[in-house]
């Protein structure tokens, strides 16, 4: 999902000596138990080391999520439909503190985070490596994007973690919106002109196969789940989540009049669910390298913001500092 | 890439009055106005309050979680602490 680089191959580090057999047996006894942990509590360095990853990389996706609609801020259609874009943007904003602010708990510093997400070094979603071309973009943006990572969120709620768990919750509470606005575009758009209607199928012909791509690679090839799962980090698997997300989505789409790209797809009448396609594998781990569509673009954009806000940082502190002098004088 | 080292503050936010402030999050300031303003604009973006404290994280001295037994566990056997330890006959009243 956000954190779809937590599946991919990571090199085994040395076992920490706090780490004894007691403790972990311990640890793993208070998890079984459904205990929350808190951040003064002990906990396993790899409990640790996976959370930072993981929630440091959900952060940096709601930060560089803010791109591909910021890119429709200034050409919303009506006034409303910019009012509803600047509060969804600046909940994502939203998103990305709460999430920092709980990964800062686990003892690791903002700046270091900012400074792996500017570096290139920290990976993000793949998701926002696809370019916003058109109005019916940032529809299909809420509509799925949104509605996918609330899949991923919910569960995300139970999570052992406790400063995490809390961040989803409200997370998941202001999710609601973006994805309910972004449907409310599609249906505009849909109960429109002929032209209108070609936008929106373009626009889900380009976001579909991305969409499923979030929920990370299939169980067969995850390296990483069997762990998180036992730790309660992680709840429900890649796969599951993709198939109740294609589940509850294609009636959508229906009710919008939208075809799915997707020449497999059929709903099985003895499970229930939806049979669909083979996600383009080599396309998802490309994106996840680097080498999307817009990869530079987003990095440089992220880069460009923060340097050209130094001076504003650079004058809150100078400004703070002084008051302080005059306070003490 | 420049070191802003702005101090961390917690917030609480009391969300209507007859509540007390409660703990929501934290965020990094210069200083404590500026605190209080990106406590407004990060946690109560959905009318979520009507009062807000900030306080450096610096500033709150908390308990060791490894003390926890010593602290927590003695009163768990004094039960006779709390009502439902006395047995009254159905028949008072008002007790």
């Amino acid at each position: 999902m956000y954190t779809q680089g937590l599946d991919q191959k990571q090199k085994k580090s040395a076992a920490d000596p706090a780490d004894t057999p007691g403790r972990l047996a311990a640890f793993q006894a208070r998890i079984d138990a459904d205990e929350k942990i808190e951040p003064k509590d002990w906990m396993p360095s790899g409990y640790r080391k996976t959370l930072i990853r993981q929630m440091s990389q959900h952060a940096h996706s709601e930060i560089v999520g803010m791109l591909p609609e910021g890119n429709w801020i200034t050409r919303a259609p009506t006034l409303r439909r910019k009012a509803i874009l600047l509060a969804k943007v600046q909940d994502e904003a939203g998103h990305g503190l709460y999430i920092y602010g709980a990964t800062e708990t686990l003892g690791v510093s903002r700046d270091n985070l900012v400074a792996d997400l500017l570096s290139g070094k920290a990976k993000y979603s793949s998701i926002f490596n696809y370019p916003t071309i058109s109005w019916a973009d940032i529809g299909t943006i809420g509509w799925l994007v949104d509605g996918a990572a609330i899949m991923n969120q919910i569960p995300l709620c139970r999570c052992s973690y406790g400063p995490y768990a809390r961040a989803m919750v409200r997370v998941c509470k202001e999710e609601s919106f973006h994805q309910r606005q972004g449907y409310e575009i599609m249906l505009e758009l849909c109960r429109g002109t002929d032209e209108q209607k070609r936008m929106a199928q373009g626009a889900l012909d380009r976001w579909w196969w991305p969409s499923l791509m979030m929920f990370g690679p299939s169980d067969k090839t995850s390296e990483h789940s069997a762990q998180s799962m036992a730790w309660k980090i992680k709840r429900i698997s890649n796969d599951e989540l993709r198939q109740k997300f294609v589940d509850v989505t294609v009636p959508q789409a229906e009710y919008l009049g939208l075809k799915m790209p997707d020449e497999d797809l059929v709903f099985d009448q003895k499970t229930g669910h939806y049979r669909f396609g083979e996600i383009d594998w080599e396309e998802f781990w490309e994106v996840l390298k680097g080498n999307g569509k817009c990869n530079r673009e987003r990095l440089e954009a992220r880069n460009s913001a923060h340097d050209k806000g130094r001076w504003v940082r650079e004058a809150a502190s100078a400004y703070a500092e002084k008051q302080a002098a005059r306070d003490a004088a | 890439m420049s070191k802003t080292d702005w101090p961390l503050y917690e917030v609480f936010i009391r969300a209507r009055s007859g509540l007390s402030h409660r703990h929501f999050g934290s965020i990094h300031a210069a200083d404590e106005t500026m605190a209080l303003d990106h406590a407004r604009d990060l946690y109560t973006r959905r009318n979520e309050g009507v009062s807000i404290w900030v306080v450096k994280s610096t500033e709150i001295v908390a308990s060791d979680p490894a003390d926890s037994d010593s602290l927590f566990e003695p009163a768990a056997d004094k039960i006779y602490r709390h009502p439902t330890f006395y047995k009254i006959p159905d028949d008072v009243e008002n007790i």
